[in-house]
């Protein structure tokens, strides 16, 4: 009985369409338009993504200061991270296919100073747009020579660099014939506790993204331009691959300037 | 240093920064495939199981039918249990010997989660002790912030600014509770009857 009920849960949303999906972002685009709402993060409670609908907290957040350890964030270093694993297209001794590309840019806080030394990690689908993954059912193939999985520390200017494969799009369960726009996670540490980022880099000019529930959660066209990275002739290289800028702004901290001059 | 920090009872509340600053990246759900990126080994074990002194820390995290959510991922950030912020690094690839302070885990098929850590000491005096807690999950668009506080002492718990800004049963849900064999308990609920209070720091925007 209560299979059954699990069961149609999963099942009912594959029968929605695109268009009554389109719909629904485009009543909750207006909503907050109507709202006068300028939001910057996604918002929690967007009806068109179907999993959302019952992992979204009802009341709003509490205001909280930060205090003691959220006032500064795990520490992580080479002990931690390889340098090698910031390229993704030599952890499994070929070549993996697709088109390479490098992703380059900086990581900065609220008042664009850089975030030094800290962890940078990535996962994404291979060119196919298959994860290696169990739950992964897509009918792509796997790549033997591809993860998909990168980890680097950030430079003294904040700077961080992947090599890697310019993932595909693939389909996903949350309406018929839904695909996800091709991206590439990314998971981010600040300076404090409070700064925790977790999302994902787009590419330019991709068709799905009108299309697409989780880009369209962000419903102010300025923010969802944030997860977009730029292609940047300076950073492709000769007969080797294509190359793409992504700076990432955390939120701001709130060490009193003289916390700051000390160092860690 | 930890000292640096000034102690938010005999100071006046702090004022952050009216300049808006940069505009943040937006965040994303963290999906259904982080599996292979995210968890590592040893990931729940802030110290090895039977450090002296340990303590399990465990829970379900719940949807709004109170379901469990079998695809979470929870970030666990504290001091060590004399309230120090440590500042070591070393948490992807542990040294058994070292305390980072910072875990990660994933829940399980049930919704379960557990880590095996310290209980924190407060850090500052009288402060009440509490572990930083982010959650992720597919279908959630956005990382949560949350604290597990210790249910003892008391009288700290009392004078805690943000808990006494919480109606009692908003309050329970950020106490972890003492379960008969001595480990703590804290369940994340992400939506409904019981629904964990998530937290907004000043600096973050909607």
């Amino acid at each position: 009985m209560s299979e059954t009920v699990v069961e149609q849960r999963e099942a009912a949303p594959a029968r929605d369409s695109q268009a009554e999906v389109s719909a629904e972002i485009a009543a909750a685009h207006a909503e907050d338009e109507a709202r006068g709402l300028t939001r910057v993060q996604p918002r929690l409670d967007f009806p068109a993504y179907r999993s959302a609908a019952l992992r979204h907290p009802t009341k709003d957040p509490r205001h909280a200061d930060p205090e003691g350890i959220e006032l500064v964030a795990p520490v992580f270093g080479h002990r931690d991270v390889d340098p090698l694993e910031a390229d993704l297209t030599i952890q499994r001794g070929g070549e993996p296919v697709g088109e390479r590309i490098r992703i380059a840019g900086r990581v900065l806080d609220g008042d664009g100073r850089p975030v030094r030394g800290q962890l940078v990690e990535i996962w994404q689908a291979n060119a196919a747009g298959r994860y290696i993954h169990k739950r992964d059912q897509h009918p792509a193939p796997l790549d033997p020579n591809f993860t998909g999985v990168g980890r680097a520390i950030t430079g003294d200017d904040g700077s961080y660099s992947f090599v890697t494969i310019k993932p595909g799009p693939y389909p996903w369960r949350n309406h018929r014939n839904a695909w996800r726009p091709a991206h590439v996670h990314f998971s981010l540490f600040g300076t404090e506790f409070t700064q925790r980022l977790v999302t994902q880099m787009y590419s330019p000019g991709d068709p799905l993204f009108a299309l697409d529930p989780i880009y369209q959660s962000i419903t102010n066209q300025p923010a969802r331009d944030r997860l977009v990275a730029t292609y940047d002739h300076d950073t492709s290289e000769h007969e080797w691959l294509l190359g793409y800028r992504w700076d990432i702004v955390l939120t701001g901290t709130h060490a009193t300037p003289m916390e700051e001059g000390e160092h860690a | 240093m930890p000292e640096a920090q000034a102690s938010s009872s005999t100071s006046p509340q702090p004022t952050y920064a009216a300049t808006p600053g940069l505009v943040p990246t937006p965040g994303q759900t963290v999906g259904p495939f982080y599996h292979y990126a995210l968890p590592f080994d040893g990931g729940e074990h802030l110290v090895p199981a039977g450090t002296p002194g340990s303590v399990r820390l465990h829970g379900t995290v719940t949807d709004g039918d109170g379901a469990p959510v079998p695809d979470a991922l929870i970030e666990i950030w504290q001091a060590d249990a004399e309230g120090r912020i440590v500042r070591e690094g070393g948490s992807l690839r542990r040294d058994p010997g070292v305390f980072t302070g910072f875990g990660r885990t994933q829940t399980w098929r049930d919704g379960g989660y557990s880590f095996t850590t310290l209980e924190p000491g407060p850090t500052s005096e009288g402060a009440a002790p509490f572990i930083a807690v982010t959650v992720f999950a597919r279908g959630l668009l956005n990382r949560l912030f949350t604290r597990v506080y210790l249910p003892e002492p008391a009288a700290a718990l009392e004078s805690d600014s943000l808990l006494a800004s919480l109606d009692p049963a908003d309050r329970a849900t950020l106490v972890a509770s003492r379960e008969p064999d001595g480990s703590l308990r804290f369940d994340i609920r992400l939506q409904g009857d019981g629904e964990t209070v998530f937290l907004r720091y000043p600096r973050h925007s909607v």
